[in-house]
């Protein structure tokens, strides 16, 4: 096989097989090193894969040699391509830019294991988009999973462990309720393998076990992607983590969980189940608008700088379920660019807050007055994120609402609704964000106001990640290319 | 009919162990009703037919994750929290999912009809074409090592994940080291369980290397090899005391283990990309066929049995070693 037909399998043995020597490398800069490497190489191998993707319906591989059904198959798709970009783009990026910021929180002794379990994270996380079989996603699943615990209760703030107990029970009901669908429709199918399913699910005769492994799948990968009311675990995890993991888990856990979920609910259940478009808009489309506006709500009266982002987030899934369930090609493609977009502004926001808590001991709002006198380069990056997050014209933030409000005008009378639900949102959002800007720019700091900016490698990269944001607000054509046609992919299973 | 109510007699079991361990107050006692739960479920899987599963389930549910639960009460004691409010949601939510779980069972395939569909796609598949291309008897090992051995690669590296996040949580010393209680001895004091114990060791790791290496052609494989081998370890340890059990196979060594094991699963795989096979392709490392895809699964399931005792042993020691500094 030539180096290109190998790179679906490079994509996630890399991370991979880097991951047990990174355990290896003793307590130095060694491990890092390892995963700043192969982070890089993954990123890489991704942007190769989103090339080789655009152009075709799918790459398949088969792992070990051995054909689908009885093997293990990888599709790479414009959709997996996508988020591949996400995962070892965040993970590259954070890994570069935040050495103090990690030196300064993990522990020497712990350094081994927490790049380890890094590296395990992105092969985790590529290994289920890069998946074609249900039961090797739950596999990767509980890869991935276990490792992002690891990585929230690797720093030094003791309040990450009764947060990452939470997300863990959580996460392993959400991954038990998966497990129990797709065991439910293997029971019936005999397949474990997605496009096999497809095809004989529509041969099934005794519909309840399907059913109800609708349920189970669809309800399991809500949980882990903290759909409302779903999302109990999130602020906490995010918040109390150390701000290197937060950056990284905020840009890509989440919205890998939905990309399965939209997955599975569209190419295995979508074309084959009478009416399943209408109880999953019905299902997810209330939840989606509750997420938007109780999340943001929420976030216009939380005191810390990390929950509130961790809050927006929720409502920022809110955003990609919600142009899902629109079930149109132009929903789709607006919720699918979003994942992209939000993991742009999302992760520049955590990149500004690792900046801030290298000069900041506490992030509580109260504590950063002024803090855009002693750290104005962070603060204007932080801004241009946040930008970036309410959606103004020039940034990536913008690109998605536009085509989500667009998406939902096309729906009727209820896309009106729909519109106003957005532009609520979106005032809400300046809502939070302007409390923010406010205490940093015009609050009195409390002690002296000395210039004192974060290390050099990490404001180059916040900025790097801000300035992607206006990159992608006004260039948006490889992700859109990639949306659009992920969308269009996604929209022939629907009936 | 025999095979029916050895059922009954089970899953009634199983439901009450189930329901002791929730209703007990008493962690030490939930702990050994969860020991006995494993066990009464290895005997479900074994009446099923599942022989391989009922000794992973023996050897890890029932024998090593007890020690293990063992090693957390002795470090929070064993009395649970009491409850301040009556948990009426998740009681509601576990309602909803058993009724949704018995909804999902009535349309369920007759247990072992032959035209059940897991009977009719790719199990017959797998049956008729192992021992053809995989020249072994076992197919449970050949579709776990052979041509679903991604997934077993995924496996491997969730348990070196759950050993590195046991050693990374375990590595912060406890700021408060005053309190220091001279390590545990062991049983050194108690002559008759030690001199019986040490006898046993030997042929615990002679069975869980018997399993290691006949997996092709009986149940075992590297995962209950792994798992048997590290419980005859850690019963060294038990006997010997936490020192004595470092002493053979300090952390550095067992790191070593669980990266080792995984790094051998992986570099087999991507020995076979180098050879010009897909990635875990068995295919190119031998001339002949069978034997190619026989020399793979070796490899692999050693990298299986290495990961499984060194991440097993190193979470026992971590536990052990963490209550001598309480």
């Amino acid at each position: 096989m030539t180096f290109a037909e190998q790179l679906p399998a490079l994509a996630v043995a890399v991370p991979l097989g880097a991951a047990p020597v990174a355990a290896l490398l003793g307590r130095g800069s060694l491990p890092w090193a390892l995963a700043a490497v192969a982070s890089v190489a993954s990123f890489a191998v991704a942007l190769l894969l989103a090339v080789a993707a655009a152009g075709v319906d799918a790459i398949s591989y088969d792992v070990g040699g051995w054909a689908a059904p009885y093997g293990i198959e990888l599709r790479i798709t414009s959709f997996s391509a996508l988020l591949l970009l996400i995962i070892t783009g965040a993970s590259s990026a954070v890994l570069l830019g935040t050495k103090a910021s990690l030196d300064a929180e993990v522990a020497r002794g712990r350094r081994p294991y927490f790049y380890a379990a890094w590296l395990l994270a992105v092969g985790g996380l590529s290994g289920i988009v890069a998946s074609g079989d249900a039961f090797n996603i739950f596999v990767f699943m509980e890869v991935s999973s276990l490792a992002t615990y690891i990585l929230i209760a690797g720093g030094s703030d003791s309040r990450a462990l009764p947060a990452v107990f939470k997300y863990l029970v959580m996460g392993t009901i959400g991954a038990t309720f998966y497990l129990i669908g797709v065991g439910l429709i293997y029971m019936m199918t005999g397949t474990l393998n997605l496009a096999d399913m497809e095809a004989r699910i529509g041969g099934v005769a005794d519909l309840k076990p399907i059913l109800a492994a609708v349920g189970f799948v669809t309800l399991g990968l809500a949980l882990k992607a903290g759909v409302f009311p779903l999302h109990v675990w999130l602020p906490n995890a995010y918040a109390w983590s150390p701000h290197a993991v937060t950056a990284f888990i905020a840009a890509c856990s989440t919205k890998v969980s939905l990309y399965v979920l939209l997955r599975f609910d569209f190419m295995v259940f979508q074309g084959s189940l009478a009416e399943h478009g209408v109880h999953f808009s019905g299902f997810l489309l209330p939840l989606a608008v509750l997420a938007v506006l109780v999340a943001s709500a929420t976030a216009m009266s939380e005191g810390h700088l990390k929950r509130l982002l961790a809050w927006s987030s929720i409502a920022q899934v809110g955003y990609i379920v919600l142009g899902a369930s629109l079930l149109t090609e132009a929903g789709l493609t607006a919720g699918i660019v979003h994942m992209f977009n939000h993991a742009l502004a999302k992760g520049a926001l955590f990149l500004a807050v690792a900046c801030l808590a290298t000069r900041f001991a506490s992030l509580a709002l109260a504590d950063l007055a002024g803090a855009a006198r002693r750290m104005p380069w962070t603060m204007a990056a932080f801004a241009v994120g946040a930008l970036s997050l309410i959606g103004i014209p020039g940034t990536a933030g913008f690109v998605s609402k536009w085509y989500l409000v667009l998406a939902a005008l096309k729906t009727g009378a209820a896309g009106a609704a729909l519109v106003a639900v957005i532009v609520i949102s979106s005032l809400m959002a300046v809502w939070y964000v302007w409390r923010v800007v406010e205490t940093a720019w015009f609050r009195v700091p409390a002690a002296g106001a000395g210039r004192d900016e974060a290390p050099l490698p990490m404001l180059a990269m916040l900025w790097l990640a801000a300035l992607a944001n206006v990159w992608f607000g006004l260039q948006p054509g490889l992700p859109l290319a990639l949306s659009e046609s992920a969308a269009t992919a996604l929209m022939r299973y629907v009936q | 009919m025999v095979t029916t109510v050895f059922g009954f007699v089970l899953l009634t079991l199983l439901v009450v162990t189930a329901v002791a361990i929730v209703v007990t107050p008493n962690l030490f006692v939930a702990v050994m009703l969860i020991s006995i739960f494993s066990l009464l479920m290895a005997a479900t899987f074994f009446l099923l037919d599942a022989a391989d599963v009922a000794l992973t389930e023996a050897a890890i549910g029932a024998g090593m994750s007890t020690i293990l639960f063992l090693g957390a009460l002795a470090l929070i004691g064993e009395h649970e929290a009491r409850r301040r409010r009556k948990p009426w949601l998740p009681l509601a939510v576990i309602g909803l999912t058993a009724f949704t779980l018995i909804y999902a069972t009535f349309e369920k395939p007759r247990l072992g009809d032959p035209s059940a569909p897991v009977h009719q796609h790719v199990a017959p598949w797998y049956l008729e074409q192992t021992p053809e291309l995989m020249g072994m008897s076992n197919v449970v090992t050949a579709v776990l090592a052979g041509f679903r051995a991604y997934d077993t690669l995924g496996e491997v590296l969730v348990i070196l994940t759950a050993g590195l996040g046991v050693l990374l949580l375990f590595a912060q010393r406890p700021a408060r080291q005053a309190g220091r209680v001279p390590a545990f001895i062991g049983l050194r004091h108690h002559l008759i369980p030690r001199v019986v114990g040490q006898l046993l060791i030997p042929f615990i790791v002679l069975f869980g290397l018997y399993l290691q290496f006949h997996g092709e052609y009986s149940p075992g494989g590297g995962f209950q090899a792994g798992a048997i081998i590290a419980v005859g370890i850690v019963l060294h340890a038990l006997l010997e005391g936490e020192p004595a059990g470092r002493a053979i196979l300090p952390t550095r060594v067992l790191v070593g283990l669980m990266a080792g094991g995984a790094l051998l699963f992986c570099g087999v795989g991507i020995a076979g990309m180098l050879l010009g096979g897909s990635f875990l392709d068995y295919a190119p490392l031998a001339a002949d066929p069978v034997g190619a895809q026989q020399l793979g699964i070796h490899l692999v399931e050693v990298g299986v049995g290495i990961t499984v005792t060194g991440t097993l042993v190193a979470a026992f020691h971590a536990f052990a070693d963490r209550e001598r500094l309480r």
